[in-house]
């Protein structure tokens, strides 16, 4: 899952953690109100959008730039009513775009220097890692590559959580002293905290900020959260956008489906993870091009396989459907009716191919032959792929 | 003989009286596991029973083990409730715990792994199969199934399987099944980021254990447990391995399913695993379908 710029900032707030002054608006009236409260010389309008890129995006209205600096409310008012409820397009949201509701307003703080500081789990000492830098604004990617000694990594011994001692030599080692050293403890402790207590799995500050002035803060903020964990983070999940997601995610989430989509034209429905990404590599292999990861979990319902149907229908690209179930514990007559009776609901009128194995796979390929639907029946994975990325290329 | 677990290794449920566990209790107490013990706080002194079976409840693991000799135990608890219940039977001095749990919050985890330090209790998953020991009767009756694994698809034999998928693990499985090849052990480590044992601490002992002659080794995206185990195994391992990594057509950035499954920053690509596995001369399977075939192929069976 992830939230919006503005639902960082106020984590921030909540937790501790100095970041820039402003507030969220929704209306170009709004957008004037928090400018005239900052009363500060130069303000920052951002678009809120999840994409990245937003400063070199267009709006379909014309309009350059989904982040602009601006000198007076007025012209932060004028700015938002050019942002707000127009659709922008980055290098991230695909030529669509995204629907803007909702802008920030902050202060335009005099950057002197920019610094990276990230938190995350760490699966290698099961642990946390704290991942600073002296390179802040840029892809961190990057500079691991480039110049990984501008790197420094700090492993949180989880017993202990993050002591003061480990924040100062994070500070020295990004060149921070004098009153930035206290002011570094304090809002890397917080963040650890926030952390932590939100469930994170990454929070990732770039840049980290030194301002003209003196200050340290956030300036801008990625966080990912633990999706295990949202169960006890109810205003963690009170922040979701459904608008930001994949319609066909957000369906599938409802039904206890695992649904991605991709780019290609073959839909995949899986029982369990690892077949199901196994089932997209071997579909690869033989020259197709996989349309989605589908899981439907290890005790599919007749609701949920009719429902994944229609997930994956709905993709205007597909032109073929492989099923791969392997019914370990599940019958697969149970998996052959739940499709005979999704077939005749959503009318599939491209090729599908079933690969049925496991308990009670006789009855279910007699199910499947005796329903009179066009189907190709498949004897293994393998036989399945080749099977259906050969209707696909037919058809 | 096998690893971890054998024929007349006792076993304990905990969760038992749950819709989950409960079910597959009955399929071990049908499999003919020694499936000796039950514990759901709140319900102790009932009796769990199954065709005949009659399985003893218990408050705590703590009694449970206390009065049943159980040495491992499998849980079937919900997430909420998963770390606390693996800290009991850690505490309580049990051979090996056995999570199948899915979804447990990495937090969570994280603090289970700061309290086994030092302990003596093997943890293998969470989010799991579990593991099977096959046994010698018709459809591999008699066997050790700890978990969710469907029992029948098994054959005892000489060829280990670790996986960090369920269903991917069934596949290989059955590969090697329908082709006359039976198994030491199948063991699923889960695909959880932060778990109790890795593919590594299995190869290990699939190579000391004399029942066990070939192994099969199936990864997926994310990490690097699957590199960590290829370097070890070059170095030590004389049994012959054939590996398949499931993944290589995954964008990077989105999880599959999976927590750990997830491609990022660069690190944890199919390429560079698969590239690993042949540095280390074990056979990687082109596709899933190839598993058992190129196992059988590498071992010169």
């Amino acid at each position: 899952m992830n939230i919006h710029e503005y639902q960082a900032r106020e984590l921030f707030g909540k937790y501790g953690v100095a970041t820039q002054p402003g507030c969220v608006a929704s209306t170009p009236e709004e957008a004037e109100k928090v400018a005239v409260e900052l009363g500060t010389k130069e303000l920052i309008v951002k678009a809120q959008i999840h994409a990245g890129g937003r400063g070199k995006g267009t709006f379909k209205n014309g309009f350059k730039g989904g982040v602009h600096v601006c000198a007076s409310p007025a012209e932060a008012r004028d700015i938002a009513g050019k942002m707000l409820g127009q659709v922008l397009v980055t290098h991230q949201t695909g030529a669509e775009g995204k629907l803007v509701g909702k802008i920030f307003v902050g202060e335009a703080v005099e950057i002197a220097r920019e610094l990276y500081f990230a938190v995350l789990h760490d699966r290698a000492t099961s642990g946390y890692t704290i991942i600073a830098s002296t390179e802040g604004g840029v892809n961190i990617e990057e500079v691991a590559e480039h110049t990984p000694e501008k790197i420094v990594k700090v492993a949180v011994n989880p017993a202990l959580g993050l002591q003061a001692y480990q924040s100062r030599n994070l500070a020295t080692a990004l060149g921070l002293r004098g009153p930035l050293i206290n002011q570094a403890v304090k809002l890397f402790g917080n963040l650890f905290t926030l952390f932590v207590k939100c469930d994170c799995s990454m929070v990732e500050v770039n840049p980290l900020v030194v301002t003209k002035d003196g200050r340290l803060m956030a300036l801008d903020a990625k966080f990912n959260f633990d999706d295990n964990a949202l169960y006890r983070q109810p205003d963690v999940v009170a922040m979701r956008d459904k608008t930001e997601e994949d319609p066909r995610e957000v369906a599938a989430s409802e039904f206890n489906l695992n649904y991605i989509g991709l780019d290609g034209n073959i839909a995949c429905l899986v029982n369990g993870a690892g077949l199901a990404m196994a089932t997209m590599d071997i579909i690869q292999h033989y020259g197709g091009s996989p349309a989605n990861f589908l899981d439907v979990g290890g005790g599919a319902s007749k609701e949920q396989v009719t429902a994944a149907f229609k997930i994956i229908l709905s993709d205007p690209h597909v032109r073929g459907i492989l099923v791969n179930i392997f019914g370990g514990i599940m019958d697969c007559n149970v998996i052959a009716n739940g499709i005979v009776a999704a077939a005749k609901e959503v009318s599939i009128n491209i090729p599908l191919v079933v690969r049925l194995e496991g308990n009670n796979v006789a009855a279910g390929k007699a199910t499947l032959a005796a329903s009179g639907l066009a189907l190709v029946s498949a004897d293994s994975l393998d036989d399945a792929a080749q099977k259906v990325v050969a209707a696909v290329k037919n058809a | 003989m096998a690893i971890f677990v054998t024929p007349q290794t006792r076993i304990l449920v905990q969760g038992i009286t749950g819709d989950f566990g409960s079910r597959h209790a009955k399929l071990s107490l049908d499999y003919g596991t020694q499936l000796v013990a039950g514990v759901t706080p709140g319900k102790g002194g009932q009796v769990f029973e199954h065709n005949g079976h009659k399985v003893p409840v218990f408050d705590t693991v703590a009694e449970a083990a206390r009065e049943t000799g159980a040495t491992v135990s499998v849980i079937f608890v919900p997430p909420p409730f998963a770390a606390d219940a693996i800290l009991e039977s850690v505490d309580a001095a049990l051979d090996l715990a056995v999570a199948i749990t899915e979804g447990i919050p990495v937090n969570d985890m994280i603090k289970v792994k700061v309290g086994m330090a030092g302990k003596k209790t093997r943890l293998i998953g969470p989010n799991c199969p579990g593991l099977v020991t096959p046994g010698t009767g018709k459809d591999s009756h008699g066997g050790c199934r700890i978990g969710i694994a469907p029992g029948y698809i098994h054959k005892r034999g000489n060829v280990g399987v670790v996986s960090r998928s369920g269903t991917l693990t069934y596949e290989a499985v059955w590969q090697l099944t329908s082709r006359g090849i039976g198994q030491s052990t199948c063991v699923g480590i889960g695909g959880d980021p932060v778990n109790g044992t890795s593919h590594l601490d299995v190869l290990k002992m699939f190579n000391e254990d004399p029942e066990t002659e070939a192994i099969i080794m199936i990864g997926e995206i994310g990490g690097d447990k699957e590199e960590e185990a290829a370097a070890w195994a070059k170095a030590n391992c004389k049994k012959p391995i054939a590996a398949f990594i499931a993944g290589a057509s995954a964008p990077a950035g989105r999880r599959m399913g999976h927590a750990g499954a997830i491609v990022s920053g660069g690190k944890g690509t199919a390429a560079a695993k698969i590239a690993a596995m042949k540095d280390a001369g074990i056979a990687v399977a082109p596709t899933p379908s190839a598993m058992a075939e190129t196992l059988l192929k590498h071992w010169g069976k």
